[in-house]
């Protein structure tokens, strides 16, 4: 066992893990349910989180080696009471069906918006490129990720 | 049409999508206790093989196993996986273990333990010893004399009176005639005809099917599942595991997208008999490996189809001849069979038509429902075909089209002669929007516009109509439960499933409008057996018609009762009273709902306001669409690149407008996906060789063309505020209409999805 400290969405956790523990199966573990495992081999893109603020697949993430390092997920962007530009936006946008890829595709916008805060079409669809969704057909999330960045660089500028 | 609704038509927000995007705890995986044990299915390595003997007595030993499953130690029960209603049309061909595996990710035996490491362990303790026999993976060859027979135990059998000959690996069969097809032909002035083929696809929910069982304190079982048809868990578990129904109780919480692949009850069985032998809570769930070989897929296909049509453009004849691979299992393969003529062969009415459908077993993996239900294989040749015919002409495929569908008032003898298992329902179509789609579409796409091939890159346009159907008539069932709060709020209580497409909301719509109230008062509980009316499930694009149907229902109901206990405070004739925005306005004085709702509770006369109602519909009402493709031919590379693609699309009444339009966007994509990349490929051995999305390409925001989605109102008179059904049509267009814009472009006819490039640059080479 290794044990390790991270932090996650600004709690401290100290544990101690299995070696081969990827951080998809310690942030479930630990009760951070909004990172989903759709295939475990870093294709379909349903595990994302934030490490020290790089968007990564975290089924190809070991637990230990996150340890010492800061680790968000969609728990920490906003609630039902009050939601990020991104969650609202894509839930007015008609960009959430199953919802089961959202979580991931929300830090993996909000990634891309940090990179292009006035994203194009073209980086929206690169910044996604990694998420698969069978639902939507992707429309509605590139519409919705154009609005959330105005209103995010219009809350920037208040 | 001018919207004079209040609810529906308009974007509310998604029920549930706020929940969905903050992360909540709302799929099975995030519901399990921490003590669930985790179940593990040991799949077959052979594709055709008799158990000669087994022995789990290692598996069993080993520390952290709890129960361990094999064909010696359960139940014989003789079902079927197809999540369908009772009786069932698919064959009793399965048994939770056999003696025998059929295909290559057949199971074989199942634990229950601690961990998934020690579950794993013990899988690879389980002894095995297998007489290998010969497979067949051929459909075509599995139904000639001499083949292996698949399905060689005595048991097997259908509980309706359908044809099925598994001595010949025919699990479905079905053939109808009207008119005189041969005589005609020869009559006919073009006569076209082609065999076109569609591959193995799966359905790939990001999430992939997951089952949580657990025994409360009566020793009862509750099943938590990601299942469109939780009321045909109840049924089948209680049947495969010898329970009656009464000691289950299943619970659909949200689901991770399903298209058919979660009609299937392939897991629950399995998952509740390791609960009960060992009383713990038992979490089964499949990789994307499992998700890919051991569950359903898309029918693979083989349709050969003729088309007579006289020179001046006026089609005569057609004749069908569909083979199914419905794989190891018959889960579907009869329904799905009788959709390929159904919801194709009525768009161009005509006399003389001749359907014919076998269903073959071979030992490769199980078809099943898939968004589409044989409509996406058998409509791939018809669209085709009519562009050939167009070519022949020397016509506008376009115009072609137009002169020969399907119109409002116009009925098929099809619609009569093929039902799902038995009879079809005579219909004459109601609501009809295919001429504005087709109008609309080609202004989109600029279809008369010359597009300029330049260099190695050519341009082409091409484009299919399509048709679908809105719920099953006189088979499915819905029903829905309403009751009011003190706050003016109400529980609806649906048997509907929403797996993810939004019907919690829409269906939520739909009360709110009947009632007089905003949507945001309805708080929607969708599929627990044990608190909500029952409804088949959410399959067959029924869920907006048919359980839309029930809550219209029940709602009516509610505001006669509300309107009853208002006349009654306001001393007044009822029919004086009506309920708009929540306030009963016609009386001395104006009250709400909500004061309803607290005299009718607490002051006088006290009762529950609340209604129950069920529905079932006599007509499959169809929604239409036309879709347009410009795509652009790499002719060294054989790459096509979909340039814009424009799905129109006639729903009747869209309840929520953006819903409506993301279920077309999702099926489109869903489409053009089967149609350029997604194919199973395997070894000679039976073996998938590309069982995760790294070798088995589904669309990303990267892979995407333009992609334009039109709405045309229309009204269906049959259906909830004028609606029909959306979910599943337009999966169907993007392998016709794309392999018309290739043809459009370079010539090339492709007739075998998908449109690799290599498959598209070998069609090239032998062209020139």
């Amino acid at each position: 066992m290794i044990p390790i400290e991270l932090d996650i969405n600004g709690q401290t956790i100290e544990m101690e893990v299995a070696p081969d523990l990827t951080l998809l199966d310690l942030l479930r573990a630990v009760g951070v349910v909004s990172v989903k495992k759709g295939c475990g081999e870093g294709d379909c893109g349903a595990c994302g989180v934030l490490l020290d603020g790089v968007y990564v697949k975290s089924c190809l993430i070991l637990a230990a080696q996150a340890s010492g390092r800061s680790v968000e997920t969609v728990e920490s962007l906003g609630n039902v009471e009050h939601p990020h530009p991104l969650q609202t936006a894509f839930v007015d946008a008609g960009a959430v069906q199953c919802g089961f890829c959202i979580p991931s595709m929300l830090l993996a916008a909000k990634s891309l918006i940090e990179d292009h805060p006035e994203p194009t079409v073209e980086q929206i669809r690169e910044g996604l490129d990694g998420n698969l969704c069978r639902c939507t057909g992707y429309v509605k999330q590139i519409e919705a990720v154009q609005t959330a960045a105005a209103v995010m660089k219009e809350e920037d500028h208040d | 049409m001018t919207n004079t609704f209040s609810q529906v038509g308009t974007n509310v927000r998604k029920v549930d999508g706020m929940a969905l995007a903050t992360g909540g705890s709302l799929f099975v995986a995030d519901l399990a206790p921490e003590n669930a044990l985790c179940g593990m299915i040991l799949t077959s390595p052979h594709a055709h093989a008799r158990i000669l003997r087994m022995d789990i007595s290692k598996a069993e030993a080993l520390d952290g196993v709890f129960a361990v499953l094999y064909h010696g130690n359960v139940p014989r029960i003789l079902h079927t996986t197809a999540g369908q209603g009772f009786p069932e049309p698919s064959p009793y061909d399965t048994v939770m273990f056999d003696n025998k595996v059929r295909y290559v990710g057949d199971r074989v035996a199942a634990v229950a333990a601690e961990t998934p490491e020690i579950a794993a362990r013990a899988l690879s303790l389980i002894e095995v010893e297998y007489e290998i026999l010969e497979p067949v993976f051929d459909p075509v060859k599995a139904l000639q004399p001499g083949a292996p027979v698949i399905h060689d135990e005595p048991d097997a059998h259908v509980i309706i009176p359908v044809a099925y000959d598994k001595d010949r690996n025919l699990a479905a069969f079905v053939e109808t005639a009207v008119g005189d097809v041969d005589g005609t032909l020869a009559r006919c002035d073009i006569v076209v005809s082609g065999t076109y083929t569609t591959q193995y696809a799966q359905h790939c929910p990001i999430e992939p099917h997951i089952t949580l069982c657990e025994l409360d304190p009566y020793g009862r079982v509750r099943i938590t599942s990601s299942t469109q048809v939780p009321w045909h868990v109840r049924r089948i578990v209680a049947q495969c595991c010898e329970i009656p129904v009464r000691r289950i109780r299943v619970i659909k919480p949200r689901i991770g997208g399903g298209f058919g692949a979660k009609q299937e009850v392939l897991i629950e069985d399995v998952c509740t008999m390791l609960c009960l032998r060992s009383g713990q809570p038992v979490l089964m769930e499949y990789s994307r490996k499992d998700e890919f070989v051991s569950s359903r897929t898309r029918h693979p296909s083989v349709c050969t189809t003729t088309l007579g049509f006289t020179k001046d453009g006026k089609i005569q004849a057609i004749r069908m001849h569909m083979v199914l691979n419905t794989g190891a299992y018959g889960s579907h393969a009869l329904t799905v069979g009788s959709n390929c003529g159904s919801k194709v062969l009525p768009m161009y009415p005509c006399e003389h038509i001749e359907f014919k459908m076998e269903g073959a077993y071979t030992n490769l993996p199980v078809g099943g429902a898939y968004r589409g239900y044989g409509a996406t294989q058998a409509v791939f040749s018809v669209e085709c075909l009519i562009d050939e015919v167009a070519a022949k002409l020397g016509r506008d495929p376009l115009e072609l089209r137009v002169q020969n569908h399907i119109r409002s008032g116009m009925g098929s003898p099809i619609f009569k002669a093929l039902g799902e298992g038995t009879e079809g329902v005579e219909m004459t179509i109601g609501s009809c929007g295919l001429p504005e789609c087709i109008s609309l579409g080609a202004e989109a796409i600029e279809w008369k516009k010359p597009r300029a091939s330049s260099g190695r890159k050519a341009r082409g346009v091409g484009m299919a109509i399509l048709m679908q159907g809105s719920s099953i008539p006189h088979v499915d069932m819905g029903a829905a439960t309403i009751k009011l709060n003190e706050d003016g709020s109400f529980n609806l209580l649906m048997g509907a499933t929403d797996l993810g497409t939004g019907s919690d909301t829409v269906l939520s719509q739909i009360a709110a409008e009947e009632i007089g109230v905003d949507t945001a008062m309805m708080i929607p509980l969708s599929s627990d057996t044990d608190v909500t009316p029952f409804d088949v499930g959410a399959y067959a694009s029924s869920t907006t018609y048919l359980s839309g149907g029930a809550v219209k229902k029940a709602a009516l109901l509610i505001r006669h009762q509300i309107l009853e206990v208002a006349a009654e405070m306001l001393r007044c004739e009822q029919d004086k009273l009506s309920i708009e925005a929540g306030r009963i306005l016609g009386g001395a004085k104006v009250i709400t709902v909500s004061d309803v709702a607290l005299h009718s509770l607490y002051s006088h006369n006290q009762k529950q306001i609340m209604a129950s109602a069920s529905h079932i519909t006599e007509k499959s009402p169809p929604p239409f669409a036309a879709h347009f493709v410009d795509v652009e031919v790499d002719l060294d590379t054989g790459f096509v690149k979909l340039l814009k693609y424009v799905s129109a699309v006639d729903c009747g009444t869209t309840i929520h407008p953006k819903l409506a339009e993301g279920q077309t966007e999702g099926a489109t994509m869903n489409g053009i996906s089967f149609a350029l990349t997604e194919e199973y490929l395997f070894n000679e051995k039976g073996r998938m060789l590309n069982p995760s999305f790294g070798h088995y390409k589904i669309f990303t925001t990267t892979d995407m063309p333009e992609m334009v989605t039109i709405m045309v109102p229309t009204y269906e008179t049959t259906g909830p505020y004028g609606a029909k059904s959306v979910s599943e049509i337009s999966i169907n267009g993007a392998l016709p209409a794309i392999s018309n814009a290739i043809f459009n472009a370079c010539g090339v006819r492709m007739m075998h999805g998908p449109f690799t490039p290599e498959r598209v640059a070998r069609a090239l080479r032998e062209k020139a």
